[in-house]
């Protein structure tokens, strides 16, 4: 069989592959400000909630939080009487965002408190109320530091969408294994996925630095 | 029934009492994994830090490349083109060793970046003053530059090791029996996943909270300006 008669099959996962990477991206940076803002937060509930959900979700494997909310979570809601039976796409993507999200919780929380103090004083002597402090003076200056770790934990969000195939989501690489099982041509379908997946990392690495240089453009040139 | 050790469905408290040391098993398992994959990241990011500070861009540009793209391209996908693609050139190894040698591969791209950035950070002058004080450039490197960088690159290593012991699980589709796989067999064979996943996460997270304070102790206490080498 010709190596151009997988593309047709492989495209189809790659859409999958793309709208996970999207959601759960998208999905991720959203948990990703809450907690990391959250762990700032002086109330030692909201506190407490989000330095557990960093610490577990950095401290176990992707996989395992995937195969807890696909396969255990159903059996927990059972328990307690809830429907908690997700179809492999919310599971997917709920999994990668939240693994995601507590990364990028730390990356938010240190930006957030590498911003001088004496903006915060600043701040506080003009009269700014605490939310205006959070969206006029401390985000503006540290969603720029944030931009750079974002971008790596954007493509590495991308390579982790391809375990979402080991729940049955017909990704590429779930595509990919398929086309092997029914060609036995592994060589190709492989070489062709691993540049597949690198050109997607490509153009999210590309996208990422369009976002920085987008929220970055309040800087004076050349900083 | 597992590894020779029986379950015991009677309540959910001996069920979790009775899989531990079966999960223990798999633990073991993973740990060597992680031992393995680490040694051979560790000896392949050192072959392409070095290709990547070779004295000709021929070899210093295809090896920036190769790095950037192991680092942009799934371990799983890795995994299996080593799996499916080496027994194809006559190399057949256990799913174990594939295993550890895709960990290895995927994470030589990080640990090369470890080694250039630790040997960069050393302050130029470091090096001007023992070119002025006559050392030989082997010398130079033995004695002043890596006694500096050693202390830079063990916690940044420290930190890979903990992500490849949170890799292992995806060898699982190779067949190795590491924690996770072990659980999701208990949960086949008796239609209880959540005791033995949730007991899996749990290890993962008492394994990485004492491996991150390891790495902690060793980046607060490992001497920043230099470590002897006597």
């Amino acid at each position: 069989m010709e190596w151009t008669s997988y593309l047709a099959p492989l495209s189809q996962g790659a859409w999958v592959t793309v709208q996970l990477t999207v959601y759960s991206t998208i999905l991720g940076g959203l948990f990703a400000f809450l907690f990391g803002l959250g762990k700032l937060s002086h109330n030692p509930l909201v506190k407490g909630f989000s330095v557990a959900y960093i610490e577990i979700f950095r401290g176990t494997s992707l996989l395992v939080q995937l195969f807890w909310i696909y396969f255990a979570l159903p059996i927990l809601g059972q328990a307690i009487g809830l429907d908690l039976r997700f179809p492999p796409v919310a599971a997917g993507v709920a999994a990668l965002a939240l693994n995601i999200g507590a990364y990028g919780a730390e990356v938010v929380r240190g930006a957030v408190q590498a911003v001088p103090r004496e903006q915060y004083e600043a701040a506080t002597a003009l009269n700014f109320t605490g939310r205006k402090r959070l969206w006029r003076i401390t985000l503006p200056q540290a969603i720029p530091e944030m931009m750079p770790t974002f971008g790596n934990l954007a493509v590495q969000n991308l390579k982790d969408t391809a375990l979402v195939s080991l729940i049955s989501l017909g990704d590429m690489a779930f595509r990919a294994e398929q086309i092997r099982n029914f060609t036995q041509d592994s060589v190709t379908v492989y070489t062709l996925v691993l540049f597949m997946y690198f050109g997607m990392a490509l153009v999210v690495t590309a996208c990422m630095k369009l976002l920085e240089r987008y929220v970055g453009r309040w800087r004076a040139a050349g900083r | 029934m597992f590894f020779g050790i029986e379950w015991d469905t009677s309540s959910q408290w001996a069920f979790a009492v009775s899989i531990f040391p079966i999960l223990l098993h798999g633990l073991v398992i993973t740990l060597e994994a992680t031992v393995v994959g680490f040694f051979i990241a560790l000896a392949l990011g050192l072959v392409l830090a070095a290709l990547k500070s070779a004295p000709t861009r021929f070899i210093r540009w295809p090896a920036k490349l190769l790095t950037e793209f192991i680092r942009d391209t799934p371990l799983l996908i890795q995994l299996f083109f080593l799996f499916y693609v080496l027994p194809e050139f006559g190399l057949t190894l256990p799913a174990f060793l594939t295993g550890a040698l895709a960990l290895g591969v995927q994470y030589s791209a990080y640990t090369s970046e470890v080694y250039r950035g630790g040997l960069e950070a050393v302050a130029s002058g470091q090096r001007e003053a023992a070119r002025a004080l006559n050392l030989a450039p082997a010398r130079t490197f033995t004695h002043i530059i890596l006694p500096q960088a050693i202390p830079r690159i063990i916690p940044a290593l420290g930190n890979y090791l903990v992500s490849i012991m949170k890799d292992v699980p995806v060898l699982g589709v190779v067949t190795v029996l590491e924690m996770l796989g072990v659980a999701r067999i208990i949960g086949d064979r008796t239609g209880g996943y959540l005791i033995p996943l949730t007991m899996v996460g749990g290890i993962y997270l008492i394994l990485t909270i004492i491996a991150s304070l390891g790495v902690r102790y060793l980046d607060t206490h490992l001497p920043k300006r230099g470590l002897s080498l006597k």
